[in-house]
């Protein structure tokens, strides 16, 4: 039995060479505290970029 | 009093009438021309198109917020324009004809001192046979560029899912419907949309979803894809992109020109020449964009169109239109102040302006077919552009024709990307990308073209709350609401 983020691979298919997130990186995805922290760091990224852009 | 004359009230005409209303008070008139009579927050249109949001949601009537900003609004489109006037002055003027419903048909001649083009695409459905007519959609696939457009095909989605429920399974193909079409980001946002409501609705296992699209690489976006830095590498959005379908089980087809729709069916054409039928039940496939067709007279009613378009319909600009093969290409071919070299007093900014060459390496299969996207003109360069061209036009008014002009370059501008996937506060995700510079500038940053640093992406219930939070913030901006000009574009 494959594991969750293993199963779509198919050998020698379109994706065979990809990566895909194990489930600490799934976790995180959906982990509210931790979100939480991303969601000020890239809203403070994106001003910067915003900024140099102006 | 100087009359500035906007044509078109979308992203990127409404910034510029917005402000240049703001800044030139009420001794300068501004007027904008444009066919319909509701703003649409287009990136919304994604929610609209998986039946998440109303087209009101994502809509505002735009009579009263030009009313308030006093702006004069007529609900027209734009015909053609005569730079250098006509028989009885030499004032320049822009035909239009009405399109709102007590006027529809009536044509009026609008005289202009400066005028920026802001007409956006026309969504060229006609140039894929089967993929629609000119006038929208076809009868076999749907589309998410227009909210009515979204609205029909959270509708065709339904019926799906009804289906689906009933033990019938179907395919999904999602991408774009021709070898030269650009916004495949917004694709990119629906196939995911699709796929994560299909899972809410519990009939994923009944579904089979495949992308289609004239990349060359997945993730490369219309600007040759970008690199990311994650764990100390700088990675590819390939690889993000491959991560991210394989993760869902999207398949996927590359390289490809979408050459004929049909009932349930595409012929397509690969890069390495080979051709190939893909099967649907539902399909949402971009349309390439042109521009929107308006023609120009020179002052005897000579056409002179090519002398002030590129044959793709978008308006000449100060690029370098000269810069031949992909390795000659710069960062400085892309324009910076979005003045016509012709006409000074006439500027185009947002997807209106004819961009130099594409972003993404030029490639074509050996039947001389060109598969590769054309450069997008998202919504931020979009705002940007249309606030420094009306910056620009009011120096000149106010300060005097010398003032000089504010730049803008694609090629010395951010963009922030956000591609939701689902809309639910705790499961949805998003992919939240900025991309620095837009267009890669290989002699500064050698090898990626772009600053890593300020490049990044990643995938996360925080992304999809950025772009909640970017719906409301725009629709509030373009209403005017107090505080409207602290909002970034
Ligand atoms: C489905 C979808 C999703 C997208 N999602 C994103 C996203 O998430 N982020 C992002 O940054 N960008 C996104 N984009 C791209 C973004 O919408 C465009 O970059 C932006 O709208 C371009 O602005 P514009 O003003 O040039 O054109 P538009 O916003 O299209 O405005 C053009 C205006 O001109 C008017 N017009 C047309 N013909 C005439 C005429 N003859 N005379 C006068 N007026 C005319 C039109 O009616 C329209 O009002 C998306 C696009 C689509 C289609």
């Amino acid at each position: 039995m494959s594991k969750y983020s293993e199963k779509n691979i198919k050998a020698y298919g379109n994706n065979f060479t990809t990566m895909t997130p194990g489930p600490v990186a799934k976790f995180l995805r959906t982990c509210v505290i931790y979100q939480f922290i991303r969601f000020i760091v890239i809203n403070l990224k994106m001003l910067v970029v915003v900024k140099k852009s102006h | 009093m100087a009359r500035l004359v906007v044509l078109g009230g979308g992203v990127s005409g409404h910034t510029a009438a917005t402000f240049a209303a703001k800044w030139l008070g009420s001794s300068h008139e501004v007027v904008v021309v444009t066919p319909n009579a509701k703003w649409n927050w287009i990136p919304s249109n994604i929610w609209v198109g998986v039946g998440l949001m109303s087209k009101e949601e994502v809509t505002f009537d735009l009579a009263s917020v030009y009313a308030k900003a006093g702006i004069t609004y007529k609900q027209a489109k734009a015909v053609s324009i005569n730079p250098e006037g006509g028989s009885s002055s030499d004032k320049p003027f822009v035909s239009i004809e009405y399109t709102l419903e007590s006027r529809e048909g009536d044509v009026e001649d609008v005289e202009y001192d400066y005028l920026i083009n802001a007409t956006g695409p026309k969504l060229n459905f006609a140039a894929t046979p089967g993929l629609g007519d000119e006038n929208g959609l076809g009868e076999h696939t749907v589309s998410v560029c227009t909210a009515d457009h979204a609205v029909h095909a959270s509708q065709e989605l339904k019926k799906c899912i009804q289906k689906m429920k009933n033990g019938e399974r179907q395919k999904f193909l999602i991408g774009t419907g021709h070898g030269l079409c650009t916004c495949q980001g917004a694709a990119f946002e629906y196939i995911f949309n699709i796929e994560h409501e299909l899972k809410k609705a519990g009939v994923r296992d009944m579904a089979d979803i495949k992308w289609i699209s004239n990349e060359s690489f997945l993730g490369d976006f219309g600007v040759g894809g970008l690199h990311m830095k994650a764990m100390g590498f700088a990675v590819s959005s390939r690889i993000f992109a491959e991560s991210l379908f394989a993760e869902r089980d999207v398949d996927w087809i590359i390289g490809a020109h979408v050459s004929k729709v049909e009932a349930g069916s595409v012929d397509y054409e690969l890069l390495d020449g080979s051709v190939g039928k893909e099967s649907f039940d539902f399909s949402m496939l971009i349309p390439p964009f042109a521009g929107v067709g308006i023609k120009a007279y020179s002052k005897d009613g000579e056409d002179i169109t090519a002398e002030l378009f590129a044959p793709n319909g978008f308006i000449k600009v100060d690029a370098n239109y000269s810069a031949g093969a992909y390795e000659n290409w710069k960062a400085s071919d892309w324009p910076a102040t979005y003045q016509n070299p012709t006409y000074t007093n006439i500027f185009a900014c947002g997807i209106a302006f004819a961009p130099p060459h594409p972003i993404s390496k030029p490639m074509s299969s050996p039947s001389g077919t060109p598969i590769n996207p054309t450069p997008p003109r998202t919504g931020m360069p979009s705002g940007i552009m249309g606030k420094t061209v009306a910056h620009s036009i009011c120096d000149r008014i106010l300060k005097g024709e010398d003032a000089p002009l504010h730049r803008a370059s694609m090629a010395e501008m951010g963009a922030a990307c956000v591609a939701s996937a689902g809309k639910g506060i705790f499961d949805g995700t998003a992919a939240a990308m900025t991309i620095y510079p837009v267009v890669p500038d290989f002699d500064k940053y050698p090898g990626t073209g772009r600053d890593t640093d300020y490049t990044f992406g990643e995938i996360g219930l925080a992304g999809h709350w950025i772009k909640h939070i970017l719906h409301h913030l725009f629709m509030y901006k373009a209403q005017l609401k107090p505080g409207w000009t602290l909002i970034p574009e």
